[in-house]
């Protein structure tokens, strides 16, 4: 009989056959393309550095550049205040309380972007619940532009966003000892001093990993910047999806498409120098 | 003992659910400068007394004075009380000195006193030079000093510790008490200490405020408790004793006679309502009963089988069948020139009238 040292190597070797077929896959579908993409962005229309120099020259590619950095930034700041308070209250309430609200927090991923999208549409356009609940209140006398522009973009992705902020801070939240807050009570902090002095720095790693999370998320979306943008609001995403799809510049889409790629990564690497990565995530 | 206690504890009662009374009707009071143990097993209420002086919780009634002032509903960080708590809480976003100088930041010192203080604070409790350290690096034992420290570098007037010693290993556990009791000494700021360890609140302690089932049973000078117990619960929540059921057949001022169930009659001290007729325990720690010739001065005497003879090396622990019990102990100082005491052989056990308290039950 062999020794189980002995069977090693052979089991070893049909782990690595069984994940053989998903990593050929993976491979196939993912890695292949992914370096077309990359190789399309330096060889089309012609080879060189020609399509990453509009990153510098091209007035309406700098624009999507710099419309998709501000949405991106303000949606990272709102997602983390909201989610900050949603995550403080979820740890302060009952363990009852709390799967009732993580339950409510995950609620939306059972969703498709694209319907929720659909839902804002409705409920922020001129004639619709919103402006309307607040005309019957007499708080204003116009309806409210808050779809088909920034705004409506903007209301769109934090309600995409808040739940991956909500998850990450609460996660975080959930690993400070609440002993930490009393005693800093009892050592004569009031309720404030007690929050910015103990628990707030305690919270960073939250505020950081979420931060980035829903940024380099923002950074990439497509579906609801087009519906609740109303083709005024290009992102990057939507004017890759253009070069691709109408203009058929290739060379300016794949630029951008790594230019993004690389913005990410780059994020991510920034990132991974200030908390640790795996255990922010949960791996 | 007849100066104004530093704090009482008036009528108060706590009660988390409503039904069941985590603390019923305290009344108890901390002297100025005094260690004070709440001494109890878990659950007994102990940690709740602390926890309402401290500020955490409040009393469904009753009234808690700190000094003059009654302090019932002021919130806890206005009680200027400082704290140690069992697992330390320090904070880990702070270096050592940060923390300890914590108390002193969130009341508006200016930064050179803070420097000044901490650096006091950190020799007092032989810390010197490890004040830029991370908390995380400290040892327990560290850790629990730095506790110790931040409670007491706002020159508080009261100093609470809620079982602050318990995650240390023992030996540690027995240096801490000692410079804690150092500390007290040296400072002579008031502290009130909660623990489960009967031995810890001996050793510590001014006096000891016994609880069980959210009562207080007896406060008293460590020995006094361990010789005077009032209680059946604190004659055997310390230190060990024999308890036997018996009826009051006559009281004659301190004294009484007892009949055991088999017959017996035992001269005991009465403690208390213990009067004729009624139904006492009367309890007679080990060490108190002499065996042999010894007893013959003894106002008690009665024949035994010894059971079991157990060698403690300071001492023997002697297991007797008498007075219809089998698990009478006693226990005999290994002195010199002791014979052995063989399992199985017939023996005389006796005992002074005093050494035994009949106890109401």
């Amino acid at each position: 009989m062999l020794s189980f040292a002995e069977r090693q190597p052979s089991g070893r070797a049909a782990y690595w056959l069984i994940i053989l077929p998903a990593a050929a896959m993976l491979l196939l579908i993912y890695l292949v393309p992914l370096a077309d993409v990359l190789l399309t962005s330096v060889t089309d229309p012609k080879p060189g550095f020609g399509n990453f120099a509009m990153l510098f020259t091209s007035s309406s590619v700098q624009r999507a550049l710099l419309t998709t950095l501000r949405i991106a930034a303000i949606t990272t700041a709102v997602a983390l205040l909201l989610g900050y308070l949603v995550a403080y209250a979820m740890r302060a309430a009952s363990s009852r309380t709390q799967r009732f609200m993580l339950f409510c927090v995950l609620l939306p991923f059972w969703i498709s972007v694209l319907v929720r999208s659909f839902a804002w549409l409705t409920l922020l356009r001129g004639s619709g619940p919103v402006n309307n609940a607040l005309m019957a209140m007499g708080l204003i006398h116009e309806p409210l532009a808050l779809v088909r522009n920034e705004t409506g973009v903007l209301i769109g992705m934090i309600h995409v966003m808040l739940p991956y902020a909500i998850l990450t801070l609460y996660a975080n939240m959930r690993g400070i000892d609440v002993g930490l807050v009393a005693a800093a009570r009892s050592l004569g902090a009031s309720r404030l001093q007690a929050f910015r002095m103990v628990f707030l720095p305690l919270t960073r790693p939250g505020l950081i990993g979420a931060g980035t999370l829903v940024f380099i998320l923002s950074l990439g979306f497509y579906v609801t910047p087009a519906l609740l943008g109303g083709g005024k609001v290009l992102m990057i995403a939507e004017y890759v999806a253009v070069q691709i799809n109408d203009t058929l510049r290739w060379g300016l889409g794949t630029m951008l498409a790594t230019t993004l790629m690389i913005a990410v990564l780059g994020a991510l690497w920034a990132l991974s120098r200030v908390v640790d990565v795996k255990r922010l995530f949960g791996a | 003992m007849s100066a104004k206690p530093l704090v009482r504890f008036i009528d108060v009662s706590k009660s988390y659910d409503g039904k069941t009374d985590a603390v019923r009707t305290l009344n108890l009071d901390v002297q100025t400068g005094e260690f004070l143990t709440l001494l109890g097993p878990s659950g007994s209420g102990k940690t709740t007394t602390l926890t309402m002086l401290a500020g955490f919780e409040q009393p469904s009634s009753g009234r808690i004075f700190v000094g003059d002032e009654d302090v019932t509903t002021v919130p806890v960080d206005k009680r200027g009380i400082g704290m140690v708590f069992q697992n330390y809480a320090l904070f880990p976003n702070m270096t050592v000195g940060e923390n300890i100088g914590f108390p002193l930041r969130v009341r508006g010192l200016a930064r050179p006193a803070i420097g000044e203080k901490v650096a006091r604070a950190l020799a007092m409790v032989r810390l010197e030079g490890l004040a830029d350290r991370r908390t995380q690096q400290l040892s327990g034992g560290q850790q629990q000093r730095v506790a110790v420290a931040r409670a007491l570098v706002f020159e508080p007037r009261l100093v609470l510790l809620d079982e602050p010693l318990g995650a240390l290993d023992r030996q540690l556990r027995e240096q801490m008490q000692y410079e804690l009791k150092q500390l007290h000494r040296r400072l002579g700021v008031t502290m009130v200490y909660v623990t489960h360890d009967q031995v810890e609140a001996m050793t510590m302690s001014d006096r000891v405020a016994v609880f069980s089932a959210g009562l207080l049973r007896q406060v008293a000078e460590p020995r006094r408790l361990y010789e005077e117990p009032e209680s059946l619960f604190v004659a055997q929540f310390l230190g060990e004793s024999n308890a036997l059921a018996a009826t009051i057949a006559q009281r004659d001022g301190a004294q009484c006679k007892a009949v055991l169930p088999t017959g017996e009659i035992i001269v005991a001290a009465a403690v208390g309502a213990c009067a004729t007729g009624g139904e006492a325990d009367l309890v007679l720690r080990p060490e108190k009963v002499a065996l042999g010739a010894a007893a013959q001065t003894c106002t008690n005497r009665f024949p035994a089988r010894v059971v079991e003879a157990t060698f403690l090396g300071d001492q023997l622990r002697v297991r007797l069948t008498t007075l219809g019990r089998e698990d009478f102990v006693i226990k005999l100082p290994n002195a010199a020139g002791q014979g052995a005491i063989e399992p199985g052989s017939a023996v005389e056990i006796g005992w002074r009238a005093e050494d035994c308290r009949a106890l109401v039950r």
